[in-house]
């Protein structure tokens, strides 16, 4: 495309972003909420246990904050790279 | 006035909102029919895809579930809300981007290929009707618990109410019905849930006194004194693989189906695709964050309102009647001792909960007034309705767009084509309703399918269609009948056919196996032959480029689609 360069700085910028937080999406529930359960039921989060409270509460309210964090960084790139594309 | 006159009053007064807005959104045209125009807002279309999404089964079922599961139920709660981050990331924004009507478009465009159309249009069509036959059901099972209607005559009404604003107004009236239904289902599931937190820890909101009070902590002291695990013991009822198994492939099936992917066709551009995939989840969260709290409190309520009580003391309860009746909840002296005990082991146990019961008897349990619980039996109709409107415009749209006009006729009319579009929907409709009146025997353990199959084909190929550019048709359809075939294989044989599980991965999990060898065929085939055509790695290049007219205005209808 007549854009290649730019093109690509921005595909490889919403790449990172969207692999970072899928990084985070998967510790959160696969890794907090199942591998690292049990360990981390030691503790308490209010008066459930940790582990638990992340499996049933706190992974559901990342996965939120998530999607609407990536919509935000997904307008800074549009409007940086819309610029730079002059188009 | 009584229960029974308000559920009436309540549910006609939703009804006739419905049919009011479906008449208000008719349409002509085939945008409106199949994308509402693309003109939805992206909170409108976060409403209306929490309610396309929300069923029947996560209104009534899914609380209960959890109260049996105990931690094991997180694999639902994860699951079914993990898979919207990954719709929101990888797949919503990109498909508004190319910008056409359904999930096979983007298949068949991507990958050239009539076959590999075809193949998505089936995979569509039998997801959607697997699911679609459920929520007639459970409409029929809402009208014969509430109003004491035949369930077949409750089914019938069901099928008449979608029929008239699907017809009617194809995704444009969907969307705003559900918008509604929304509305009705979110207001119908917290109030009891509401009033139960408040009553036992004396915190109205429900997530707050979940997490700060002393129930939950109480409830694993019951559950240890009668025999049973902690309610939060991790992996009581499966090992740990199989839940991680199990929850990856809810979340990667939520994120494949197609009546949920669709709702991102309908907003106005990507921007609005990937707000309102962050509300859509919001509203479910809602629902989803009140849930666990709902069914550890009505677990604990129940138990200690009736464990090693004297039964004739508890058969003077109003409740206890009436949910007995329906054969929900199901008492017997095996000891004869008077009392009646709950007991870890089937064959002692004298008490028998059912666990639709959890949800359905929280208003009556918690002493509610009637409309409240009129107001359940209607929220628990919206959920019904909303998903299965949703699923049937998919099916139509499956047959009347990308068989009967992309396929078939190519040549066919706006006008022609929204007939048909309407004739599918009519005819989708009275399947669905035929299923929903002779259910198969195994419609409960066929969920498993739909995400199984949403995991092992649509979801792979979407995905590397986008973040592979070397992607072809081969790769592409390779990748989806192994994963397919193995998935479907797996299901059959250890559901119907006795096979034991393999490794200690249920059926409901192994949709994540079936992704990972469609993904792994696909690559290794996909490097094994000829590099897709210039015009499609054009498009895949423009879908990856900020703000582009849509890739749909570059590979155009008569473009060389089948090369």
């Amino acid at each position: 495309m007549e854009n290649k360069s730019s093109g690509n700085g921005y595909w490889r910028a919403t790449r990172r972003l969207i692999f970072s937080l899928l990084a985070i999406w998967a510790f959160v529930s696969l890794g907090l909420g199942i591998i690292l359960v049990e360990p981390l039921n030691h503790w308490k989060i209010g008066e459930l246990p940790a582990g638990f409270w992340m499996a049933q509460q706190g992974s559901i309210y990342v996965f939120v904050v998530l999607i609407f964090v990536y919509a935000w960084q997904m307008d800074r790139l549009d409007h940086k790279y819309n610029k730079d594309d002059d188009s | 006035m009584t229960v029974e006159t308000w559920t009436y009053l309540l549910v006609s007064l939703t009804f006739f909102t419905y049919l009011y807005i479906g008449w208000r959104a008719r349409v002509r045209d085939t945008s409106g029919f199949y994308v509402a125009g693309q003109g939805v807002p992206p909170l409108a279309n976060g409403a209306a895809t929490a309610a396309d999404w929300m069923s029947a089964a996560s209104f009534i079922s899914m609380a209960g579930l959890i109260s049996t599961l105990g931690y094991d139920g997180s694999i639902y709660l994860m699951g079914w809300t993990g898979g919207y981050v990954l719709l929101a990331l990888l797949l919503a924004p990109f498909l508004r981007k190319f910008g056409k009507y359904t999930v096979p478009d983007f298949v068949g465009d991507r990958y050239y290929s009539r076959f590999a159309r075809v193949v998505a249009v089936i995979a569509a069509i039998f997801i959607s009707m697997t699911y679609v036959a459920g929520q007639m059901r459970g409409v029929g099972i809402v009208f014969s618990r509430f109003l004491q209607v035949d369930i077949n005559t409750g089914v019938i009404i069901g099928m008449i109410m979608v029929a008239f604003f699907a017809v009617l107004g194809g995704m444009k009236g969907i969307t705003w019905t559900q918008v509604a239904q929304y509305g009705i289902l979110i207001v119908a599931f917290l109030l009891p849930a509401s009033a139960i937190a408040l009553k036992l820890t004396g915190n109205p909101i429900p997530q707050l006194a979940f997490t700060t009070s002393d129930i939950v902590e109480r409830l694993n002291q019951i559950q240890v004194d009668l025999g049973f695990l902690e309610y939060t013991h991790p992996f009581a009822n499966k090992p740990m693989h199989d839940v991680l198994f199990i929850t990856i492939a809810l979340m990667v099936g939520t994120a494949g189906l197609p009546h949920v992917i669709v709702r991102f066709y309908t907003v106005p551009n990507v921007r609005a695709a990937r707000y309102s995939a962050g509300w859509a989840l919001l509203f479910i969260a809602i629902l989803y964050t009140s849930a666990p709290a709902l069914a550890a409190f009505a677990r604990y309520n129940l138990i200690n309102g009736l464990h090693d009580q004297k039964l004739e003391e508890v058969r003077e309860l109003d409740w206890v009647t009436k949910w007995e009746k329906t054969s929900l909840l199901q008492f017997t002296d095996k000891n004869n001792d008077g009392r009646i005990q709950l007991s870890p082991n089937k064959e002692e146990s004298e008490i028998k909960l059912d666990k639709d019961i959890i949800v359905l008897s929280t208003p009556e349990v918690a002493g509610l007034a009637p409309w409240v619980i009129a107001l359940v039996a209607a929220g628990g109709l919206a959920a019904a309705l909303s998903t299965a409107s949703g699923l049937l415009l998919v099916v139509s749209s499956s047959i009347a767009h990308d068989i009967y006009y992309r396929l078939v006729n190519p040549k066919a009319s706006e006008k022609k084509r929204v007939l048909v579009g309407r004739i599918m929907i009519v005819a989708a409709i009275v399947v669905a309703g035929y299923f929903g009146i002779n259910p198969p025997d195994y419609v409960a353990s066929v969920v498993a399918f739909a995400f199984g199959l949403a995991a092992a084909s649509f979801f792979p190929a979407i995905i590397l269609g986008i973040f592979d550019k070397r992607m072809n048709r081969d790769g592409a359809i390779a990748g989806m009948i192994i994963g397919l075939s193995f998935t479907v294989f797996y299901i059959i044989a250890n559901k119907f056919y006795g096979m034991k599980p393999w490794f200690g991965i249920s059926s409901e999990g192994i949709g994540t196996v079936g992704m990972i060898l469609n993904l792994t065929a696909a690559l290794i085939v996909s490097r094994l032959s000829t590099p897709p055509p210039q015009d499609v790695q054009n498009m895949v290049e423009s879908l990856r480029s900020p703000d582009h007219p849509g890739p749909a205005t570059i590979l155009d209808e008569d473009s060389e689609e089948f090369h």
